[in-house]
């Protein structure tokens, strides 16, 4: 089955207060061209699953988060995401802060269609206290220990980017990270991948050994070719952070008036196209 | 060069946090900031050659790289760690963590989550992170380059990581794992071996009094009779601090004097 699809197609199939997890970590390798055209759209109330980078921050400017879930929301390269801090700072989403291991554990869960897994990480922490909803189970063996039950984080859509795919939804990841994208597919009803080249599936072992395709197309409901669809974030090998635009983007949440220029330089454009020739053109 | 003037008080740091290591055995040692870098890096080239450590990305590297300057030699690397298997490492135990704080109480719990209450923070910093599972899960130390009231706070504004009062609440087979092994600050070294697990100073830095301490700690710390000075390195240990590990003393813009 040919999946090949847009960034606008996708984001038209989303609907308020969905629950949408983001693939990638802090400043690598984020499907940035699809929360692009998230913020080009009407869509709001949402809640975000996210080892959190510009994707969070981005959004969070924009409005669009009623609910985060994350363990941290980094720039990497700036250790604090300056929309995401401001946002925070104003009360202005639901903050469900975890571990950043337990995130996976809800990822994994979900994945495997359980209520929750048990885990020791969060005891003792005020991650109990800021997550009342988090249960303790017992185990039930001779041991009796008490455990954090990890729920469940069910995604109704994940969208993750890769170096490579095929149009069927194979995909592959050519850096040094896998990172979570395949748990986030797993977990959720609906699976979108962009990438940087979409290649002929023969074409795959010629670019990476078989370890790294990692995504399988039952993983994946729509892929989207999108060269530099990572940018502002690393997408290696194919290209490294973009820190010049990333320390632009970070200033601008210091003032209201530059964060405007921002958005209506790079952000209030028609399409992904548009937004990477106001890059090249910078 | 050993004479113990010269010494900077970022290379006592660096050695207090080297110390931190001794006896760990074949585990990871994971650090942020530049001080524990360079200290962990001491105590790999010296008493602690089974410690592992990371490239930082996803690789562990079986030479040890410099914090700063050219590296002497081509890094090689061992085997694939990428933050999937970090994860493995952390809740397996197999792990030392030196981590920063933001706040820290007299039991060790630790904040660099945020400045004030959770809902609508003052001051949002690095979140959660991995604090909460590194804490139960495997040895922790801390490393705090600017000691301070503000820092050495009766009470922390949230935990983070866990301190010695809650893991006792959780009870002996919950809280077996948790172990926090030294808070290194640019003052002195203090660990917990109290009857109930306060913080007691250990030494303090050359140069440094004990009063000097005391009134920049927002608690009452366990302090018994004399206080030693903290630790100098050997010829040996500035040797590799200065040639190797870290020639152009970048150690010392994190903590000077």
């Amino acid at each position: 089955m040919d999946k090949r699809t847009s960034e606008r197609e996708v984001i038209a199939e989303l609907r308020d207060g969905m629950t949408i997890g983001i693939g990638g970590w802090g400043s690598r390798r984020k499907p940035m061209s699809l929360v692009r055209e998230i913020l080009r759209s009407d869509l709001r109330d949402l809640t975000i699953v996210s080892y959190g980078g510009p994707d969070v921050g981005l959004l969070c400017a924009a409005g669009k988060v009623a609910k985060l879930i994350y363990g941290f929301v980094s720039l990497d390269s700036i250790p604090l995401e300056p929309h995401f801090r401001k946002a925070r700072q104003q009360a202005s989403f639901r903050a469900a802060e975890l571990d950043e291991g337990m995130l996976q554990w809800g990822l994994l869960a979900a994945a495997h269609r359980l209520p929750f897994l048990p885990t020791r990480a969060g005891l003792g922490s005020d991650v109990m206290k800021i997550n009342p909803e988090l249960a303790r189970v017992k185990s039930p063996y001779e041991d009796g220990e008490e455990l954090v039950a990890m729920p469940a984080l069910e995604l109704d859509v994940a969208l993750i980017h890769m170096n490579r795919a095929d149009a069927l939804g194979n995909g592959q990841f050519l850096g040094p990270d896998p990172y979570f994208d395949d748990l986030f597919c797993l977990a959720a009803k609906r699976r979108f991948m962009s990438c940087e080249r979409i290649i002929p599936t023969e074409d795959f072992q010629k670019e990476g050994s078989i370890h790294t395709v990692k995504i399988n197309r039952m993983m994946i409901d729509g892929v989207i070719e999108a060269r530099g669809g990572a940018h502002f974030t690393e997408c290696p090998p194919d290209y490294g952070r973009d820190e010049a635009f990333q320390k632009e983007y970070a200033a601008t949440a210091k003032d209201p008036a530059a964060w405007q220029t921002f958005w209506s330089t790079y952000l209030a454009l028609d399409c992904e196209a548009d937004y990477q020739e106001a890059v090249r053109r910078r | 060069m050993s004479n113990a003037t010269e010494v900077t008080r970022g290379e006592v740091c660096a050695v207090a946090v080297a110390e931190a290591f001794r006896g760990d055995g074949e585990i990871l040692a994971s650090f942020f900031g530049t001080v524990p870098a360079v200290g962990g890096r001491l105590a790999r080239l010296t008493f602690a050659p089974d410690l592992l450590m990371t490239d930082g990305i996803a690789t562990a590297v079986e030479t040890t790289p410099p914090v700063s300057g050219k590296p002497s030699e081509e890094p090689v690397f061992g085997a694939w760690l990428p933050f999937r298997t970090i994860f493995d490492v952390v809740w397996s135990g197999k792990r030392h963590v030196v981590m920063v704080a933001s706040q820290i109480d007299c039991h060790g719990n630790h904040n660099f989550a945020c400045i004030g209450p959770f809902e609508k923070p003052k001051a949002q910093l690095l979140g959660m992170r991995g604090a909460p599972g590194n804490t139960i899960n495997h040895r922790t130390s801390y490393w705090i380059p600017n000691h301070s009231d503000k820092v050495f706070v009766e009470k922390v504004d949230v935990v983070s990581g866990v301190g010695y009062d809650r893991a006792a609440e959780l009870g002996e087979r919950t809280a077996r794992f948790h172990d926090i092994r030294r808070v290194v600050s640019n003052l002195g070294v203090f660990d917990f071996e109290t009857p109930d697990h306060s913080m007691r100073l250990i030494s303090v830095h050359p140069g440094v009094s004990v009063e000097e301490v005391v009134e920049n700690t927002g608690f009452k710390l366990v302090i018994d009779g004399e206080t030693p000075e903290s630790r100098t390195p050997s010829d040996e240990e500035l040797r590799l601090i200065r040639e190797v590990i870290d020639p152009e003393g970048f150690l010392n813009r994190e903590v000077t004097g």
